[in-house]
């Protein structure tokens, strides 16, 4: 088993600088806005992109808000571990948003299937984006493609994909783990 | 990584404190999506759960239908006055009967203590005791500490009183050993031939005037006088009961602090509660209500949750005849 950084804290910093950016450039104003990080992973990421929006604007023009998949997740009694749910907070009515999904990997793509039936479980959403740090290419199970990529990067299907955060107790970094 | 250490749940002896705290944070989350426009998830859509009612029920038969629908599982009622148990059939073959049928999960209230075990040994799913006898009523528990650590912040080092039949009370044996192992205080308090002699073996204080338990207690948990359990007197009247045991607004009053005021249900109004309490503030007996949907969401989702390959291989010895189902399993195993 061998870890290879490929995004080290200040490469990272600069990514997620142009994810603000690409958001700014994309959204304007920021008008019925929602950004929604997803538990339990994303919610570093999408809570650091809510810092540093807020930080470039000045002020909170969007709602925010973090989501839990664990009950519309299509493994649930498949795979071998127990799937522990995490907090939701959602305190903004989805209706007619424009909702921005953040998560750190894009891996096969049903977790954010998942978050799709969880979504309209709150209401009909007026359209949805997806915002991921790490898009691994080549390896969707599902038709799902994000909008805001960090970085993009080939693997094989046994590598894992490891994000760090200082907010976790770790070093900022996204690491590849292989398996050799 | 965290994981419900059981496969049923037949009391809460079998079960650890980490699986309780598991329970109660997985309620969290089902208690806000109970209470938001759309109340249902998609979770056990695949799970089909029988509820087995031997005896009768109110609260929690329907705390379990309504959690089952809320996970959209499919369910099926059947209660043991409108079936063939009148006819002569034996508990398993009941179950197994309903069981050929092809259901994952039985939920079971039962007048024999230890019935849920003996069907656990015997038939294949997984089973949930909603009540057997006067042994265990772990549902019960789970939401009465639930709502103590929802109202109280947490169940460590408070102190609660049980009042009433502790005897014939399944719900005081299962609170007793739910509060001991979430670091409570727990003390018994009634007529002494309503208090079990070996009670103190769990750990309990006993306690026969109620106020001396009052004054001592955070949280008092008012039990029913179960009639029907009792085969001789052991009280001369219900009016006496009440004027001794009996909670009124005066008692309350008299207290130096406040206290949280629980009750299992069903209540028999004017004898262990008078409505003017069983109505007050200081009475969380609906919020129990609800949080025992949310708490047996809970419990469902993470037994449930037991992977397919979990639950294969403990059938194994079951299905050995089955090549199909092997197969699965091998190829389950190495993936």
């Amino acid at each position: 088993m061998n870890a290879r950084i490929i995004l080290e804290k200040k490469q990272l910093d600069i990514t997620l600088d142009r994810l603000c950016f690409e958001l700014i450039e994309r959204l304007g104003d920021f008008k019925n806005i929602a950004l929604i990080g997803m538990q339990p992973r994303g919610i570093f990421l999408s809570r650091r992109i809510k810092e540093k929006l807020i930080h470039i604007i000045g002020k909170q023009p969007f709602d925010y808000g973090e989501l839990d998949i664990s009950f519309y997740r299509d493994d649930f009694r498949r795979g071998n571990e127990q799937i522990v749910p995490s907090e939701l907070k959602i305190d903004f009515t989805i209706q007619d948003k424009n909702i921005v999904l953040i998560d750190d990997v894009l891996y096969t793509g049903r977790s954010i299937r998942s978050a799709l039936d969880a979504l309209t479980d709150f209401g009909r959403p007026a359209r949805v984006e997806l915002l991921v740090l790490v898009d691994r290419k080549y390896s969707r199970d599902l038709p799902i493609q994000p909008n805001y990529v960090g970085i993009k990067v080939d693997t094989r299907a046994n590598d894992k994909v490891k994000v760090d955060w200082k907010e976790n107790g770790k070093k900022d970094a996204v690491h590849i783990v292989t398996n050799d | 990584m965290k994981k419900f250490s059981q496969r049923h749940l037949l009391g809460i002896k079998d079960i650890t404190a980490n699986d309780i705290q598991l329970v109660f944070e997985t309620a969290d989350n089902f208690k806000s999506i109970i209470n938001r426009p759309i109340k249902k998830v998609p979770s056990l859509r695949d799970v089909t759960i029988a509820n087995v009612f031997f005896e009768n029920s109110t609260r929690t038969r329907i705390s379990f239908e309504l959690a089952q629908k809320r996970l959209s599982a499919d369910i099926v009622n059947f209660s043991a006055s409108s079936s063939s148990v009148s006819k002569g059939e034996t508990l398993v073959d009941t179950v197994n009967n309903i069981l050929a049928m092809k259901v994952d999960m039985v939920v079971m209230r039962h007048p024999a203590p230890g019935a849920c075990q003996f069907l656990a040994k015997h038939v294949k799913a997984q089973i949930i005791n909603a009540g057997d006898g006067t042994h265990e009523h772990p549902t019960q528990a789970l939401l009465d500490a639930y709502s103590i650590r929802e109202k109280l912040g947490g169940v460590k080092g408070k102190k609660v009183v049980i009042v009433g039949d502790i005897t014939h009370s399944r719900v005081a044996l299962s609170n007793i050993i739910c509060l001991k192992k979430l670091g409570a205080e727990v003390m018994v308090c009634g007529p002494t031939t309503l208090i079990p002699k070996y009670i103190t073996s769990l750990g309990v204080k006993v306690e026969h005037n109620l106020m001396n338990a009052l004054e001592w207690c955070d949280v008092a948990n008012m039990l029913r006088i179960q009639l029907e359990r009792q085969d001789i007197k052991y009280f001369p009247s219900l009016r006496e009961y009440s004027m001794l045991y009996g909670l009124d607004k005066d008692r309350l009053n008299s207290l130096s602090k406040e206290i949280v005021i629980m009750h299992p249900g069903p209540i028999n109004r004017g004898v262990e509660i008078t409505s003017d309490v069983a109505d007050s503030k200081h009475a969380i007996i609906l919020d129990q209500v609800e949080n025992g949907v949310a708490t047996r969401m809970a419990i469902m989702f993470l037994l449930a949750g037991v992977s397919e390959l979990e639950r294969l291989v403990q059938t194994e010895r079951l299905v050995a005849c089955m090549p199909e189902v092997l197969v699965r399993v091998s190829f389950l195993k190495k993936n």
